[in-house]
């Protein structure tokens, strides 16, 4: 009945399958909406779509699909354009100069008396002219407009006075948002991570413990407590951060977040490029809060997994050289520095946001992939699993 | 049995089919939007609204999917058998039900409430999929099957803290409560308070509007906060033209710790207050 409609959808990468498609059929079959095109919408929103993300292009298939479809008179909703918001958007919008312009022109409260009065005299679909409101024209209303006192009303279509359909009004639009690889994907990767251990107040019962003391107590009863497991896995995160990394801060943010709220112990610093003798918590003040390698060196014990995450991309003198930084005079090469991490730390993988078919043209990439003796795993959901299996060795 | 918002909760149209569909569909709802935008409180109405008894079930970072089911007491066992009380003979005198075991046998069909899916473990939602897609569970203990007389309306909130897993999604309907634009609002706020002075509230929505807008505010005050505002407004018989003073040394609004809630926004607030009279002065 809606099978294009379904693949459609599909196509448009919202996540529909045939359950759902199913329960839309079931919906109709039991009239939940019943013969308005508006609660049809409704409904198959409600079925077909699950995360706000995907909203956006669901209406926009929607009013594909189903183009034509007009609603009878008086049920649509005419688009109303609030005055505030108009103000609003205009302030943002306009220069000190063109505000002195409006200014000439009577101020705002005769522009949107005008407006107002424009929009009660039109009755037509509108292009070109220089009074009504409608696209291309040098009328102070309306999209396009040359009119240096213009506001924009509306950019895809001009539908002044005409009824909008709810759909068309693509209210969820910021909402969109593809992300490749969400942060639940990570968590998981990040969950063969946990090693758990049980240590603090005893406050769970130890079910085998209580039976057999209690066996051995000649039945009487011998209640045995253990305390709760908790996450033990210590992880310090190193980031690599500006220049270059700029393009892969997105994937960096969600590694982050999702490492965040599943790690107590989580530490994290920030470097450039390669790792130096100093590294930073606060990117602002990066230059005057450092924090010595060294120190990080003795402050966390042998038993913390280090993750590097950073595209490894820069010039081969950064890593192989004594003053090869580009920000500093750096007294002791950067390899010294990673090999002193790889020295002290077990437990140590790079994270390169860079796909690993590029890694071979890029000398400083293979440098460092040597240097952390080939624990260098592109920062893919693929990559972060063999990782995570990696520091659990 | 037809949910059409009640007396003391405006419903938009697309939030009534939603409830309709899952009500007839007998699937989960899953609601989710802005805090403060009355997604736990839908419960309460659409319970109010069909007659239905309501039961809750508030999830917590330790709550686990078996709790909902049913606990053993294996402690209280234990010592009964100490003490040569009759009851340790029958098992089932030491399980303790859980809310989704009493959604299942209720009498009526209630509403049931899981509210905060995402406080609980990344894998909680999984652990509920066969619980919420057929409404029966088993009990090891006593070997019995709990099955569902009627299906329970069930209504899942979640402030999106977590993603949820995709099998869980498609089991479930969902619904996005958009924040209200001004029209709602107005009708949200006549519904609570009735004989509120036109005037009065124009001129706090404006504001309500104007601080929304605001940008880089940590939280942003939703229809909770602005209820809450309200009241206060009208226990101290603020008179309209206080909020009106178009005076920017009034920028920060009146008792405006019911809609500002982080230091860190009041400092904003002043800043911007500051700016704008500097602004004048010049």
């Amino acid at each position: 009945m809606f099978t294009n409609f379904f693949l459609e959808l599909r196509q448009a990468k919202v996540p529909v399958s045939i359950k759902e498609y199913l329960a839309l059929m079931e919906a109709m079959d039991k009239h939940v909406a019943d013969y308005s095109v508006d609660d049809f919408y409704y409904l198959s929103r409600s079925i077909l779509v699950k995360d706000e993300r995907n909203l956006d292009k669901f209406d926009k298939v929607f009013g594909h699909v189903f183009k034509g479809l007009e609603a009878p008179a008086g049920e649509g909703v005419t688009a109303e354009i609030p005055e505030e918001w108009l103000r609003k958007l205009a302030e943002k919008l306009l220069t000190d100069e063109e505000k002195a312009q409006i200014e000439a022109m009577g101020g705002w409260e005769k522009l949107m008396e005008t407006l107002k009065k424009r929009l009660e005299e039109q009755q037509k679909r509108h292009q070109g002219g220089s009074k009504w409101i409608g696209t291309a024209g040098t009328s102070p209303f309306g999209a396009y407009g040359f009119n240096p006192e213009g506001v924009r009303i509306g950019q895809d279509k001009n539908r002044e006075g005409r009824a909008v359909k709810v759909w068309d009004k693509r209210e969820y639009k910021n909402l969109d948002d593809t992300v490749e690889i969400g942060t639940r994907n990570i968590k998981l990767a990040l969950r063969r991570l946990r090693k758990f251990a049980r240590e603090g107040a005893e406050i769970e019962l130890d079910m085998p413990d209580t039976i057999r003391s209690t066996a051995r107590n000649a039945g009487y009863l011998d209640i045995k407590m253990i305390p709760e497991r908790r996450n033990k896995v210590k992880l310090l995160l190193l980031f690599d951060i500006g220049g270059s990394m700029d393009a892969h801060i997105r994937v960096c943010e969600e590694l982050f977040s999702a490492a965040r709220s599943e790690f107590k112990h989580l530490e994290f610093f920030y470097f450039h490029n390669c790792l130096y003798e100093k590294l930073w918590k606060d990117n602002r003040r990066r230059h005057v809060d450092t924090y010595q390698t060294q120190q990080l060196l003795h402050t966390f014990p042998p038993d913390y997994k280090i993750i590097f995450v950073g595209d490894a991309s820069m010039s081969p003198y950064e890593i192989a050289y004594p003053g090869g930084s580009v920000e500093h005079w750096n007294e002791e090469a950067g390899q010294v520095w990673i090999q002193r991490m790889a020295d002290t730390y077990r437990s140590m993988v790079w994270l390169n946001p860079v796909p690993e078919r590029h890694w071979s043209y890029t000398p400083s990439i293979q440098l460092l992939q040597q240097l952390s003796s080939n624990r260098m795993f592109p920062l893919t959901l693929g990559g972060l699993d063999s990782a995570m299996k990696e520091l659990n060795k | 049995m037809k949910f059409t918002g009640t007396d003391s909760y405006v419903a938009s149209d697309d939030l009534r089919v939603a409830v309709n569909a899952a009500i007839a569909l007998q699937r989960p709802l899953l609601i989710k939007g802005e805090p403060g935008t009355g997604k736990t409180v839908l419960a309460h109405e659409v319970a109010k609204a069909i007659g239905a008894p309501l039961i809750e079930w508030h999830i917590k970072s330790t709550t686990k999917a078996q709790q909902g089911l049913y606990e053993y007491d294996a402690v209280s066992r234990l010592r009964d058998s100490q003490l040569g009380d009759e009851r340790v003979k029958d098992i089932g005198n030491y399980i303790k039900r859980g809310k989704l075991w009493d959604a299942f046998t209720a009498e009526q069909r209630p509403v049931l409430l899981i509210d905060e899916i995402d406080k609980a473990d990344i894998e909680f939602p999984n652990d509920l999929l066969l619980e919420l897609d057929r409404m029966e569970f088993y009990v090891y203990e006593t070997q019995e099957v709990v099955k569902a007389v009627q299906r329970p309306v069930v209504m899942i909130t979640s402030n999106n803290e977590k993603e949820l897993p995709d099998a869980f999604l498609r089991r479930c309907f969902f619904h996005y409560i958009r924040f209200p634009d001004r029209e709602i609002m107005t009708q949200i706020v006549d519904v609570h308070f009735p004989d509120l002075q036109r005037t009065l509230l124009r001129e706090a929505l404006n504001i309500f509007y104007d601080i929304r807008e605001v940008p880089g505010l940590k939280k942003k005050p939703s229809t909770s906060e602005l209820l809450d505002w309200l009241k206060l407004l009208m226990v101290e018989e603020m008179p309209p033209e206080a909020l009106r003073s178009k005076d920017s040394k009034q920028l920060i609004p009146p008792l405006h710790g019911a809609l500002l809630k982080n230091e860190q926004d009041v400092h904003l607030f002043e800043r911007l207050a500051f700016m704008a009279r500097r602004e004048q002065r010049q």
